[in-house]
């Protein structure tokens, strides 16, 4: 079992000397932006008309004081008219640049989205699957971390790039104007659209550690109170836990209060900056035209445009907050993308198991681990599944077992020694091609949403009805099915909630069948069951697999008396073999468990 | 949804000191931008007019002293609403958390089967931690934009109909057309974009149910095939979403179009008219300043509104879990009050009736919203130091009947009634249900371990056990070995729902708290249903030291254990299956 293994996670190298760690220190948020490269152009044309659209905004207000300032000295109309169409123009195409830049960088945000989502698809699919992204938890989390990609591009890459081109151009206009003021601004945008937003989230790091250690512990408290709710009324102690649910509301209320000081800091640093840079401009200014250094009119426009040029950064605070969750959700993403395979490809392709060779099974002095420093999982496991005949092998709970499955499905590589079917290595074929002779049930088998006729024909597209019926009838399940109103196409509902325990379990079995590959894995097929289901599925699984080689991975010792031969392994070895009788007769742990 | 949910108002105090706080703050930024566009027209007219710094000059320090100024309301509204939001979400928090432990007989009890039940805590965990956060933003950055949405507009209208009345028809003329416009684009995209989102969601659905399902389909080689298909349904994803995203970007676009167009407008119109004399220049500038002040507010509450709104829904569920809670157990008043007799005054110390018989006739019970009873017309009794082996099939009630022992539910038919040794029979509701429970001690089929050491947990039903009785309990309980072996022995953490042991080991831990708690009656709720074979046989010596001298009732489905553990002193009952649908 591999449940042990998550230690692995902190160097996914480990197991491959062949990776190297020359990734491991770039930034998570530069590698996220860099998903998007194929997409550049149309990120670029987002940003030109983003650009375009807050440019608008700021030159409108440029364009109309200047238009006043002419106007006050009373010139003739035709000096204006420029003025009064461009006004005119800006007003319409701040709105519609705005909107085409939005549909321009959601599109291209959601094309990159798809195409990440098959990657991360793609490198789970050639990783171990028992190994360390197993919990339920942990899957939901990583299809949130894909999603924030999503949120990177449209919020995080296109707003501060807009912001530089649009500020550059600004300060470029009115350095022109006069040069003190283009320099003032170029301080003051820095300043608010720069270091504000950086300090910040600098300053907010220490409020947003403690708050989240203190919403953890809050959390962990009230999942103990709502869940071990029944134990608490029982034993007379709910009392006392609800007192420690105040107890740490209270600290996280109190943490939330300290530190809003310093969360309120950045707003009113935003608008000092503002306010003082529109300041400088007007006192800057207003000297210039008294020494005759620039005119009253381009008093007007240095003094509006400044004013106007805030609207640029507004929207880099709120982006300078979200990338440290963004990054961290980059670092899971790509935590999962830079796992090496579980697996070597063969070194030719497209080789295949010769269909008239003999299915047996043999292991041969197995060795696996999931890390150079880890024990070993399984430490030199030899067996033989013979054709035609059941296996079991059985052992506590950390025996290795689903390790076991794990090399026979060809999840992962072995560290050592070899299995071979029909006398050749299954490392030297591809593993779909395995896969076609060995399959099974695998570790809690998973039932997707959809109906009982699609979950059935995933083991054989294009399956006719009463093929399946045939399969659902040797799982003996087609006797709850037809009592079912919709039969086949009764929706299971998100991992088969709609159906019981044993159902799924006969369910996944039925798949098996159906599968019909010579050698059929069954690993650990009463798991999760309660013991009212479990006799049956256990008497059901083994007469439905009579006629395929069959080795049932167990922890569980109910109906072992009718297979033809019983490992015991723990501890990654194969401690006894033999039949139920033998195993009964001779002294070690399957007679210590097994006798009731 | 509302902008400003009057449950909220009324409900926590913080919210109310918020409104008034930002009611201020928003009169007094109001003022100061008004200020503000004054100050800089009348700079810019003086300078075009040759005044020099000393006629200008403390006007222009005066624009200072307004930055200065500004940036200190905000700081303080900023400071203050957060300091508001956390004292709301700690009032919210302790109210659901109240309710949802005071009140909920019905629930616990159903909660007692936890595969249904902890779905339902891990949303209310949730629900109470992060969707409580989202008001944060509602608080801070949503409420006092709102209020200056409603104060800003009227100011700078009013000034501006003061300084130049043509002008300020336009703005009053454009400025309802951006709400009038909101909702109505509003409106025909609502719609469309709530079921875009479930669309969405039904995407990461599908993508998780594909990631989760992987080991399956790479044993049955769908593997490959199945990449195909996540490209594709993204793709379609991708087209449909920006179907919808091309109507729903209309509201802002109408919104930035409205706004910019209409300080065009001005700008043109009070241009010519000061072009042809009829207005001065300090007016016009005034008017040009302040124009897209009138709109700013509009649009900066447009484009926080989804934001903020999480924050709102998230209160809105509070309320909702709040009344649907007090529904279920007012409406029925079996549970409450009615013709159950009213208990005795507790006394805080055990029930001498644990110690004696028990009777059950014609007991059933029936939850709220099921048709088919969890328990029906039992007679059995149990006389004290007897121990009795239920079993039946699942679906026929004996978890409930242990929960109906527990107190967590009341019958809805027959009655209970315990006789204490050398007293008379009396209704089990008459007996003040923490006295009663202090009596029992209960290993259910998935003992729930908390956070908290090993010893704590071993004492949860008797706090006031010192370490020398935690330790021989555990050691009855046969879990002294492995605790011990923990790195810090009994003061080790367990992690959340004991995460450190394996099931064996749990279930000794929770026969080390039953044997703490020292308690006549003793429940047993399928003690080694789910362990391995060598975990059960010490389950199984632990169990039959627990019953030395205690009356038991033991809930198993496999009888071989408890008869040749137990031998002499088992009676065996065997309850009916209820119905076909019970036992799926």
């Amino acid at each position: 079992m591999s449940t042990e293994t998550t230690g692995a996670a902190a160097s996914p190298a480990a197991g491959h000397p062949k990776a190297d760690g020359r990734k491991r220190r770039r930034d998570p948020l530069l590698r996220m932006i860099g998903l998007a490269r194929p997409r550049g152009g149309r990120f670029a044309l987002g940003v030109l008309l983003g650009a375009a659209a807050t440019g608008s905004g700021v030159a409108l207000l440029g364009v109309a004081a200047w238009m006043l300032a002419t106007a006050a000295d009373h010139p003739s109309i035709t000096a204006l008219s420029v003025a009064v169409v461009a006004t005119r123009a800006l007003g319409v195409s701040k709105g519609v640049a705005r909107y085409l830049e939005r549909l321009v960088t959601h599109d291209a945000a959601f094309r990159t989205l798809a195409e990440v989502r098959v990657r991360v698809y793609e490198r789970l699919a050639a990783t171990e699957p028992f190994g360390r992204f197993r919990s339920g938890d942990l899957m939901s989390r990583l299809v949130n971390d894909t999603e924030a990609t999503l949120d990177l591009l449209v919020r995080g890459l296109t707003p501060p790039l807009v912001s530089v081109v649009t500020g550059g151009a600004t300060v470029l206009f009115l350095t022109v104007v006069y040069v003190p003021g283009g320099l003032l601004l170029a301080a003051g945008l820095l300043l608010a659209g720069l270091a504000v937003p950086l300090a910040a989230a600098a300053l907010g790091r220490g409020p947003g550690e403690r708050e989240a250690r203190a919403r953890g512990k809050l959390s962990t408290t009230l999942v103990d109170t709502l869940q071990g709710a029944p134990d608490l009324v029982a034993y007379g102690a709910m009392d006392r836990q609800v007192a420690r649910v105040h107890e740490a509301d209270a600290e996280l209320t109190r943490v939330a209060r300290r530190d809003a000081a310093t969360l309120g800091m950045s707003a009113g640093a935003g608008a000092l900056i503002t306010g003082l840079t529109v300041w400088g401009a007007l006192f800057l200014g207003v000297l210039a035209v008294a020494d005759g250094s620039i005119g009253a009119t381009a008093l007007a426009v240095l003094v509006l445009t400044t004013l106007a040029a805030f609207e640029i950064v507004a929207p880099l605070p709120a982006v300078a907050a979200r990338l440290g969750s963004i990054r961290a959700s980059g670092e899971r993403l790509f935590g999962v993308l830079d796992t090496p395979p579980g697996i070597a490809p063969p070194a030719r392709e497209g080789l295949e198991i010769d269909p008239e060779a003999d299915a047996t099974v043999r292991v041969r002095d197995l060795r696996v681990r999931y890390g150079p420093e880890e024990p070993w999982a399984l430490d030199g496991v030899d067996l033989e599944i013979p054709a035609g005949a059941t296996v079991a092998v059985v052992g506590p709970s950390g025996a290795g077992k689903s390790t076991l499955a794990s090399v026979l499905l060809r999840f992962r590589d072995p560290d050592g020694g070899r299995v071979e079917i029909g006398g050749a290595d299954i490392t030297g074929y591809p593993a779909d091609e395995v896969r076609r002779v060995v399959s099974g049930v695998p570790q809690d088998p998973h039932v997707f949403a959809s109906t009982l006729r699609e979950n059935l024909r995933l083991a054989r597209p294009g399956a006719e009805d009463d093929e399946l019926w045939s399969a659902l009838r040797r799982a003996r399940l087609a006797g709850e099915v037809e009592a079912m109103p919709k039969g086949l196409d009764t929706q299971v509902g998100s991992h088969g909630v709609g159906l019981s325990g044993g159902m799924r379990q006969r369910l996944a079995l039925a798949r098996a069948v159906l599968a019909a590959p010579r050698v059929l894995v069954l690993d650990e097929p009463t798991a999760h069951l309660d013991p009212d289901t479990r006799d049956g599925v256990v008497e059901d699984l083994l007469a439905a697999a009579r006629g395929f080689s069959t080795l049932l991975i167990t922890h569980d010792l109910t109906g072992l008396d009718r297979v033809d031969r019983i490992y015991v392994v723990r501890d990654g070895r194969v401690l006894q073999s033999g039949t139920h009788e033998e195993l009964l007769a001779e002294p070690g742990w399957y007679r210590a468990v097994g006798v009731r | 949804m509302k902008p400003l949910d009057p449950r909220l108002v009324r409900t926590a105090a913080a919210v109310r000191t918020h409104l008034a706080v930002t009611v201020a703050s928003g009169v007094l930024i109001t003022g100061l931008i008004l200020a503000q566009a004054w100050l800089l027209a009348r700079v810019v007219t003086g300078a075009w007019a040759g005044e020099g710094m000393d006629a200008l000059g403390w006007m222009i320090a005066a624009v200072a002293a307004v930055a200065v100024a500004r940036a200190l309301l905000s700081y303080l509204a900023e400071a203050s609403a957060l300091h508001s939001a956390a004292r709301t979400k700690s009032q919210l928090r302790r109210r659901l958390i109240a309710h949802v432990t005071g009140s909920g007989k019905v629930w616990l009890a159903e909660g007692g089967d936890r595969e249904d039940g902890s779905p339902r805590a891990g949303e209310l965990v949730t629900l109470a931690t992060r969707g409580l956060d989202a008001l944060d933003e509602y608080f801070s950055r949503y409420l006092p934009q709102l209020v200056l949405a409603v104060i800003v507009p009227f100011a700078v209208l009013a000034v501006v109909f003061w300084a130049d009345w043509i002008s300020g028809i336009v703005i009053l003329v454009t400025l309802p057309l951006i709400p009038v416009f909101m909702a109505l684009i509003g409106m025909h995209t609502q719609q469309r974009t709530e079921r875009q989102w479930r669309l969405l969601s039904r995407l990461g659905g599908h993508f998780l149910d594909v990631v989760e399902g992987l080991p399956t389909l790479a044993v049955f080689r769908r593997a490959k095939a199945q990449a195909a298909i996540i490209r594709k349904v993204g793709e379609d994803h991708r087209a449909a979403t920006m179907g919808t995203l091309r109507i729903a970007f209309l509201s802002a676009f109408a919104l930035e179009l409205l706004a910019t167009l209409a300080v065009a407008l001005v700008a043109v119109e009070v241009g010519l008219r000061l072009l042809g004399g009829h207005m001065d220049y300090q007016t016009a500038l005034l008017v040009l300043i302040l124009a897209p002040e009138a709109y700013l507010p509009l649009r900066e509450v447009g484009a926080r509104f989804h934001a903020s709104m999480e924050g709102v829904a998230a209160a809105d569920q509070v309320f909702t879990e709040l009344d649907r809670r007090r529904g279920t157990t007012t409406g029925e008043d079996r549970e409450e009050g009615g013709a159950a007799p009213v208990a005795d005054a507790p006394s805080h110390s055990p029930s001498p009736a644990a110690a004696g018989d028990i009777r059950f006739e014609g007991v059933g019970l029936l939850y709220p919203d099921r048709d088919i009873p969890a328990l029906s017309g039992l007679d059995l009794t149990v006389r004290a130091g007897e121990h009795l082996l239920l079993t039946g099939p699942s679906g026929s009630g004996k978890t409930t009947l242990l929960s109906l022992l527990l107190r967590l539910a009341e019958p809805t038919e027959g009655r209970i009634s315990v006789r204490a040794p050398g007293g008379g029979w009396a209704p089990l509701e008459r007996v003040p249900a923490d006295d009663w429970r202090l009596g029992i001690a209960w290993v259910p089929q998935h003992p729930y371990l908390f956070d908290v050491s090993v010893a704590d947990n071993i004492r949860l039903g008797a706090p006031d056990a010192d370490m020398d009785r935690v330790r021989e309990a555990a050691r009855l309980a046969e879990a002294d070995g492995f605790v011990s072996a923990l790195p810090d022995g009994y003061g080790t953490r367990l992690g959340e729902r004991g995460a450190r042991l394996s099931a064996g080991q749990r279930q000794r831990i929770a026969l080390a708290r039953a044997m703490c708690r020292d308690a006549p009656l003793v429940l047993l709720d399928e003690p080694t249903a789910h362990l391995d074979p060598e975990n059960a046989r010490a389950v199984r010596t632990a169990v039959t030291r627990l019953l030395e001298g205690r009356t038991a009732l033991i809930v198993a489905h496999d009888t071989g254990w408890a008869e040749s553990a137990l031998g002499g002193n088992l009676r065996t009952a065997e309850l009916p299956l209820l119905s076909r649908e019970a036992h799926r």
